[in-house]
C-alpha cells in the first residue's frame, strides 16, 4: 500500500491511536481484576456487604 | 413506574445489566471499528487535495467527536449527582474522565500529525486547536481536583461543580471555526462537506469509536463500583474491630 510522501504522518497517527486504545483497555481489565481480588479477600474472610448482610 | 434511569440506581442492578450488555457492545465496537479500518485504508479514495493524509480524517473525526460528547456526559452525570443524588451519576463522571481525557489527547495528536502535512506547522493558536487543548486542561483539571480530596463525597461535588463551569467549551469549540478566522477546516458535516466515498468510513469508524468509549465507561464504572463496595467493606471491618476492642470482656 503506498500512501504517498506523507505516509510516516499517517502510521503515526493510527499507531498512537492504537497504543492509547490498547493502554486504556488493558489499564481497565487490570483495575477489574484488581478490585475483583480485594473483593474477594475481604469476602473469604468473612467480611460481608451491609446490604447483602441485612438482605438475609 | 420506574424509568431506567431510576433502575439503575441500584449500583447490584446495574452491576447484573452492565455485566449481560458489556461483551455486546464490546463486540461490536470492535467489528465496526476493524471493519471502518478496512474502508479506510483499501475502500476510500485520497482527496483531491490532501491526497492520502486524508486517512487520518478517520481517526481524527470520532476522537475529536468523543472528546466532546465525553465531556458531555460528564457535565449531565455532574447534573444528575447535584441535583437528583443518583448514586451512579458520581461513578459514571469519575469513570469517564481518563477515558474523555485520552480521547482528546488523541485528537490533538492526530490533529497535530495531520496539520503538518497539510498546513506546515504542527501547532497554530487559533480558537479551535486552543480551545481543545483546553478542554484537555479541563480534564486534568477535573482527575486531579477528585485526587486532592481524602473526603470522597466532597471532592465528587467540587469536581461536579466543575465540570458544570466547564460545559461552556463546548459551544466554544463547537463554533469557534464559524466565530474566529481559523486555519482550521468547518465543522465536519456528514451530509454536506463530505465526499459519499469518504462520508461511509467516517461513519462506521464513529460509531464504532463510540460504541468503544461506552463499552470502556461501562468496564470503568463496573470497577468504581467495585472499589467503593472494597472501600465500604474495609471500613465496616475497621470499625467491628474497633467496636470489639472497646467493648468491656466479660
Amino acid at each position: 500500500m503506498d500512501l504517498g510522501p506523507h505516509a510516516a504522518f499517517i502510521w503515526i497517527s493510527y499507531a498512537a491511536v492504537a497504543v492509547v486504545v490498547t493502554g486504556l483497555i488493558g489499564w481497565l481489565l487490570l483495575d477489574g481484576r484488581k478490585q475483583a481480588a480485594a473483593l474477594e479477600a475481604l469476602e473469604k474472610r468473612g467480611i460481608r456487604r451491609r446490604s447483602s448482610a441485612s438482605a438475609e | 413506574m420506574q424509568t431506567l434511569t431510576q433502575q439503575l440506581a441500584n449500583p447490584t442492578r446495574f452491576m447484573d445489566l452492565s455485566a449481560r450488555v458489556l461483551p455486546w457492545v464490546a463486540g461490536i465496537a470492535a467489528a465496526l471499528i476493524v471493519y471502518g479500518l478496512y474502508l479506510s485504508f483499501f475502500d476510500s479514495p485520497a482527496d483531491y487535495q490532501q491526497g492520502e493524509t486524508v486517512r487520518i480524517m478517520y481517526i481524527h473525526v470520532p476522537c475529536a467527536w468523543l472528546s466532546m460528547m465525553v465531556y458531555g456526559l460528564i457535565a449531565v452525570s455532574s447534573f444528575g449527582l447535584l441535583v437528583f443524588r443518583h448514586p451512579l451519576a458520581d461513578v459514571s463522571a469519575k469513570a469517564a474522565a481518563p477515558i474523555g481525557a485520552a480521547f482528546t489527547f488523541l485528537a490533538l495528536l492526530t490533529g497535530s500529525l495531520w496539520g503538518k502535512p497539510m498546513w506546515g506547522t504542527y501547532w497554530v493558536w487559533d480558537a479551535r486547536l486552543t480551545s481543545v487543548l483546553i478542554l484537555f486542561f479541563l480534564y486534568l483539571g477535573l482527575i486531579a481536583l477528585r485526587a486532592a480530596f481524602e473526603d470522597e463525597s466532597a471532592g465528587a461535588k467540587l469536581t461536579a461543580v466543575l465540570a458544570l463551569v466547564g460545559v461552556t467549551i463546548l459551544p466554544i469549540i463547537k463554533f469557534s471555526v464559524n466565530w474566529w478566522n481559523t486555519l482550521h477546516q468547518p465543522s465536519t458535516d456528514f451530509t454536506a462537506t463530505v465526499d459519499p466515498s469518504m462520508r461511509w468510513p467516517l461513519l462506521v469508524m464513529a460509531l464504532g469509536f463510540t460504541l468503544l468509549f461506552f463499552a470502556m465507561h461501562l468496564k470503568a464504572m463496573r470497577n468504581e463500583v467495585l472499589r467503593r463496595r472494597v472501600k465500604a467493606m474495609r471500613t465496616q471491618a475497621v470499625a467491628g474491630r474497633d467496636r470489639l476492642a472497646t467493648q468491656p470482656a466479660e
